[in-house]
């Protein structure tokens, strides 16, 4: 690899270093508080990689939940990965055996950075890509794993740390709220959020809500006007 | 080798596989060469924003308005989130000031 390839994609993913070794800490200390050592750190950040869901996954370990659901669960929170992948398929497609790991590796973050870069043309597009994917991974890995060693030595209260995860998707919502032309779909997340919230109650709200959310979208497709952000991402 | 053991790693090895799977679907069902049809084209752009934003409510969904603390350390400390946010544009200040807050709140204001 050329060292200007990993110095661009090492500045490209600064803001995500930050944010995953942050966040990453976060979840290594709550499963250390959980009973699990930086060994299944590690393992989880290796194999899952993927943040909202890693803590959501803390509370199922004990293995209290059945096969049906513990898929079902994980499908609805992830199930925002689908609609990433379909900006980058021809893209990935192109790039053979390494494809496959972008296509493991697209969480959140990669996903806005891929669709946020203007890759000098000096530079291998594929090898950009691919090296974004891998720091990112490797910060994550670095964060959860460090943050469960951190957790086994702190004695203060960490009651109430579980909060940066909503900090984060808050973080997100603004960001997509100022890149985006159209405020029509956070508008309509948040209202099919809160609606199928206090109708089907906490424990079952997130499939209605992404299925009214994409009906409604649908429905306003047409009127709604389309950004410079996403046709970069096509 | 002691359940201990094996049932956090089959709940790791199920959530890893749904994962995965997540992230495989639109290569699996488009990556044939075959054109993407514009409709879910145009979800694929448009569903990211309503996704974080219920997300953001999934975060929320255990506040209960009901009882005493009545979500005031959840609603005070999203509001700081995105008011640091708007103005720094810093997401490690954001996030961490934000978790910081809630935490001296929900063990030291609101017990």
């Amino acid at each position: 690899m050329k060292k200007e390839t990993l110095k661009y994609a090492f500045i490209q993913t600064l803001p995500v270093l930050f944010g995953y070794l942050f966040m990453g800490m976060a979840f290594g200390i709550l499963l250390e508080k959980a009973g699990y050592n930086f060994i299944w750190a590690f393992f989880i950040s290796l194999i899952i990689y993927a943040g909202s869901m890693q803590f959501v996954l803390i509370g199922m370990l004990a293995g209290s939940m059945g096969l049906l659901s513990m898929i079902i669960l994980t499908l609805s929170v992830q199930s925002r990965h689908i609609f990433y992948g379909l900006s980058f398929i021809e893209k990935f497609k192109a790039m053979g055996k390494s494809g496959w790991y972008m296509v493991f590796s697209l969480t959140d973050e990669t996903y806005s950075l891929l669709c946020g870069m203007n890759i000098p043309k000096e530079l291998n597009q594929k090898q950009v890509f691919l090296t974004v994917a891998a720091l990112d991974q490797s910060y994550w890995i670095i964060g959860c794993t460090l943050g469960a060693v951190i957790g086994s030595f702190i004695g203060f209260d960490t009651t109430g740390i579980d909060f940066a995860m909503t900090a984060l998707f808050v973080v997100i919502f603004i960001e997509q709220w100022y890149s985006y032309q159209s405020h029509l779909p956070a508008l309509v997340g948040t209202f099919c959020g809160v609606a199928a919230l206090f109708i089907f109650g906490a424990g079952a709200f997130i499939l209605p809500a992404l299925i009214a959310s994409v009906c409604l979208l649908l429905v306003f497709k047409s009127s709604i006007k389309q950004g410079e952000n996403q046709e970069v991402c096509q | 080798m002691s359940l201990d053991f094996l049932i956090p790693l089959y709940v790791i090895l199920v959530v890893a596989a749904a994962t995965f799977l997540t992230r495989f679907l639109p290569f699996a069902l488009f990556g044939g060469g075959k054109e993407v049809p514009a409709l879910v084209k145009s979800l694929g752009d448009l569903l990211p924003p309503a996704v974080i934003a219920i997300l953001v409510v999934y975060c929320l969904k255990g506040v209960s308005l009901m009882v005493a603390p009545h979500g005031f350390p959840e609603f005070i400390s999203v509001g700081i989130v995105a008011l640091l946010h708007i103005w720094k544009r810093n997401n490690l200040l954001s996030i961490g000031g934000g978790t910081l807050l809630y935490m001296v709140l929900v063990q030291m204001v609101f017990v």
